[in-house]
């Protein structure tokens, strides 16, 4: 039985700068029980088409050009504030992306699920505070909650984010919806947290037959879950098919594309590791103070890095494996000095650099750089590529004011930035092309070392094929060493020659790629690899059953 | 988004900054322009004031007395038969320089310690702005009759006074500012690169602090204005027979049912100046964000 039909949908945006077309003629169905994943990069159009259903778009900017979506029968594009407010009340559910932002923070949990019961403009089924209540305690036992009775009670800050998104997912299926959308549920959560999420929608889904629509940037996840899978890229539907005919006979080139720029495997440089080490850390402690505590108190410090020895051998790329908040970013940051240390040593190519003064330092910051995260965040958004890029080159004098501008086109090069940007600000590239600024700057000294945190976690993920290519290229051309932390073990299996594991503060295991791989010593290893969703649909099914 | 052609090397750079940047954007923006052509002339009469007004900031007439706009008195005389026209005159050059003097006094002190305590936190925050909420709470008033009694009255202090109490303001301003930048991920980046703190401070953090700090400029310029009226009203500012417009506002209020001209004309000069001000200020901020869409 189809619940959802749309037909035809259009959307555009009327912006200052000129009319963007974000959804163009895009038609699918639903039935009851089935869930479909739409899968795209940012900007495709996934989330907006979504969003439309349930007329969370801003109106104006958005704007639907054209187009039908039949809810059971009734057009939810073209029905009143009322209608709109009984579909969102009952019948359609949403959980967003980051649950953190997305629960208001100063209203406890059950206060929140509640809301919609005991404020339903429904008179025939709204519900005195205490039914919603026993309702709401039974639902968050079933979404995995422990101690429900009292977490009823608690802000959503004092939940970890994956406890958070099952909260989130409660909230969204109190009303007992007949259609469930996720935007990029378990996009903001580790890996094995994102596990344990989808197995949970699973079942729910299963448990309450609710049709579900799946919005992923990732195939990988997608594959164990949706029945059906629709590919968008700028607005339009590249391919639109059962689960198994889009993995296994993939018709469109831009899916295929998708596909493969999943990293499958291992693409390593040919072995440039030497003997000799590089970077040695022993026994290194970085602590935060908690201004909060008392100094005496056993929590006074937040033990970030915890005790961690490792050596970087020279010409290796090091990857640095761990979830969020293991530690692997401020073991980074250590390393380079910009982070407190309160005990350990550190040495680069045999010199201590754990007590060198700041003046000192100077020479081995021109030796070792660092690429971040967030392209969005880790240029000024007041300088253009010119200034980022001329920065270290005229402050560590490598260059000149007479040979500056060649040595800025030929990092443009090497980067693959056109030289027509040169004066361009950050807000006016993508985010890939951020990127490949920022790797820009932390390359133009001629560093020996490179630290690179998580490079391509922001990125889309054809883009991030893209990037990892110019990263090993790099390496290669420059003869780089490095450390590459990420939280995604696909890609540091990608990219790196070893691999450390660490998780909270502490290191599991190292060892050499493959041979973790095959063989991970310690059940924390084991259970992050096992949770790496893959784009294969048969295999997933099945993990899917004996997990 | 922008892939553009792949230029030969040997095209030269042209020197591009922020500021040129803003520059260029702000000479596309007709407001901005318009307000800096208004500023600027009024700069430049209350400059050249004691060459070209038509009669003396003292000259009486008291037979004349209070007279309406007429083509001898342009903007007509108050009621000891003074020229309006050339008292504004007069009175924009005090003004204009309070406004401008005071409220530079208040940035230069408020953003070095906005920034300095927001940068470095910790105790030297908590120190440094317990001294603001501790100047914050002081009667204003109080502060002021005592500068004067100390150091006599002087039109130069009464700046200072005023540049004095505004940046509290300013210094919470920009410190909110650069708390929020600091942690940001290029910050780091910069002490990765080796930068200074001075050089992290002056390059990456305080042009990002700039437009909230220039939106409250131009709120503080006419606020300031208003101060001294304010204080002079009172006999703690400039002193009859010298005047300022808001002075002359003031007295312009007094007598506003027979002799409206005499609230109306400096009334008109001070709207003018705010007006320009905030033209020119709405255009500088969107000119220094390069985020802000371009013309």
């Amino acid at each position: 039985m189809t619940i959802l039909d749309v037909k035809n949908l259009s959307i555009s945006f009327y912006t200052r700068n000129g009319t963007v077309k974000a959804v163009k003629n895009v038609s699918f169905n639903l039935s009851k029980g089935e869930t479909l994943a739409i899968v795209g990069e940012s900007g495709s159009g996934k989330s907006v088409t979504c969003y439309s259903l349930l007329d969370l778009l801003p109106k104006p900017p958005a704007k639907i050009e054209s187009g039908n979506a039949y809810f059971e029968g009734s057009d939810l594009l073209n029905c009143d504030k009322n209608a709109m407010r009984m579909h969102r009340c009952d019948d359609i559910a949403i959980i967003f992306q980051d649950p953190m932002t997305s629960l208001n923070p100063f209203l406890t949990i059950g206060e929140q699920i509640i809301e919609p019961l005991i404020k339903n403009p429904n008179p025939d089924k709204k519900l005195a505070r205490k039914d919603a209540k026993l309702q709401a305690l039974s639902l968050l036992r079933e979404v995995g909650i422990k101690n429900a009775d009292e977490r009823y009670h608690s802000y959503p800050h004092e939940f970890s984010g994956g406890m958070r998104q099952r909260v989130m997912i409660a909230m969204a299926l109190i009303t007992e919806p007949k259609l469930l959308i996720c935007d990029e549920p378990t996009t903001a959560l580790d890996v094995t947290i994102q596990a344990q999420i989808l197995r949970l929608i699973k079942k729910l889904q299963k448990n309450r037959d609710v049709a579900v629509i799946f919005i992923s940037h990732d195939l990988g996840v997608v594959a164990g879950i949706a029945d059906k899978v629709m590919v968008m890229c700028d607005g339009k539907i590249k391919e639109q098919d059962s689960t198994n005919e889009v993995f296994y006979k993939t018709k469109d080139d831009y899916t295929k594309k998708l596909l493969a720029a999943i990293p499958d495997g291992a693409k390593r440089l040919p072995n440039r590791s030497t003997k000799n080490i590089l970077v040695e850390v022993k026994e290194l402690k970085t602590y935060f103070k908690n201004h909060t505590k008392k100094r005496t108190d056993a929590n006074y410090f937040t033990r970030a890095v915890d005790d961690v020895s490792l050596k970087v051998f020279e010409g290796e790329i090091l990857g640095l494996v761990g979830e969020s908040g293991s530690g692997k970013s401020t073991l980074g940051r250590s390393i380079l000095r910009l982070a407190p240390i309160y005990d350990g040593s550190i040495t680069y190519a045999g010199e201590d650099i754990k007590n060198l003064t700041k003046t000192n330092l100077l020479p081995y910051r021109k030796k070792m750089q660092m690429i971040f995260q967030d392209p969005y965040a880790s240029l000024n958004p007041r300088m253009t590529v010119y200034e980022t890029l001329s920065e270290p080159l005229l402050y560590h004098k490598v260059a000149s004011k007479n040979n500056i501008d060649s040595l800025i086109y030929q990092l443009m090069d090497d980067v693959g930035l056109a030289r027509g940007s040169i004066f361009k600000y950050p807000h006016e590239f993508s985010g890939g092309q951020r990127q490949r600024i920022a790797i820009g700057r932390a390359v133009a000294t001629k560093p020996e070392f490179i630290i690179a945190d998580e490079p391509v976690s922001a990125l889309d993920v054809t883009i991030q094929a893209q990037i990892l290519d110019l990263i090993l290229n790099l390496v290669e051309k420059h003869n780089l060493t490095m450390l590459f932390i990420s939280h995604d073990l696909s890609v540091v299996r990608y990219i790196s020659d070893r691999v450390v594991v660490m998780n909270a503060g502490k290191i599991i295991e190292q060892g050499i790629t493959e041979q973790i791989w095959e063989n991970p010593a310690k059940p924390y290893t084991q259970d992050l690899l096992s949770a790496i969703p893959f784009p294969d649909p048969i295999r997933e099914r099945k993990r899917a059953t004996w997990l | 988004m922008h892939e553009g052609n792949i230029q030969s090397s040997e095209t030269e750079p042209v020197s591009s900054s922020l500021w040129r940047d803003a520059w260029i954007k702000l000479s596309k923006n007709r407001l901005a322009i318009f307000g800096l052509f208004i500023l600027l002339t009024l700069i430049l009469v209350s400059l050249l004031t004691p060459i070209i007004a038509p009669y003396g900031y003292e000259e009486q007439n008291l037979a004349l007395g209070a007279t309406a706009p007429s083509s001898t008195h342009l903007l007509g005389t108050d009621i000891f038969g003074r020229d309006m026209l050339t008292r504004i005159m007069y009175g924009g050059r005090v003004s204009l320089m309070v406004g401008f003097v005071a409220t530079s006094v208040a940035l230069v002190i408020g953003i070095t310690w906005g920034a300095i305590a927001g940068f470095f936190g910790g105790r030297l925050d908590a120190i440094m702005m317990r001294i603001v909420d501790a100047l914050y709470a002081l009667p204003f008033m109080i502060f002021i009759i005592l500068l004067m009694v100390v150091f006599g009255r002087n039109i130069y202090l009464l700046f200072l006074a005023i540049g004095a109490v505004e940046w509290l303001t300013m210094a919470r301003i920009v410190r909110s500012q650069v708390m929020s930048i600091r942690n940001q991920e290029f910050i780091e980046a910069a002490y990765s690169i080796g930068l200074s703190r001075w050089l992290i401070i002056k390059k990456h953090i305080i042009p990002n602090t700039i437009g909230p700090v220039i939106v409250y400029t131009t709120l503080t310029i006419p606020s300031v204005m208003l101060l001294e009226a304010f204080l002079s009203f009172l006999g703690l500012g400039i002193q009859p027979p010298q005047s300022s417009w808001g002075l002359l506002i003031n007295y312009g209020v007094e007598t506003m049912e027979e002799y409206p001209w005499l609230l109306i004309f400096p009334g008109i000069a001070l709207s003018l100046t705010l007006f320009a001000l905030n033209f020119l200020g709405d255009g500088l901020r969107d000119a220094l964000d390069p985020r802000a869409s371009k013309d």
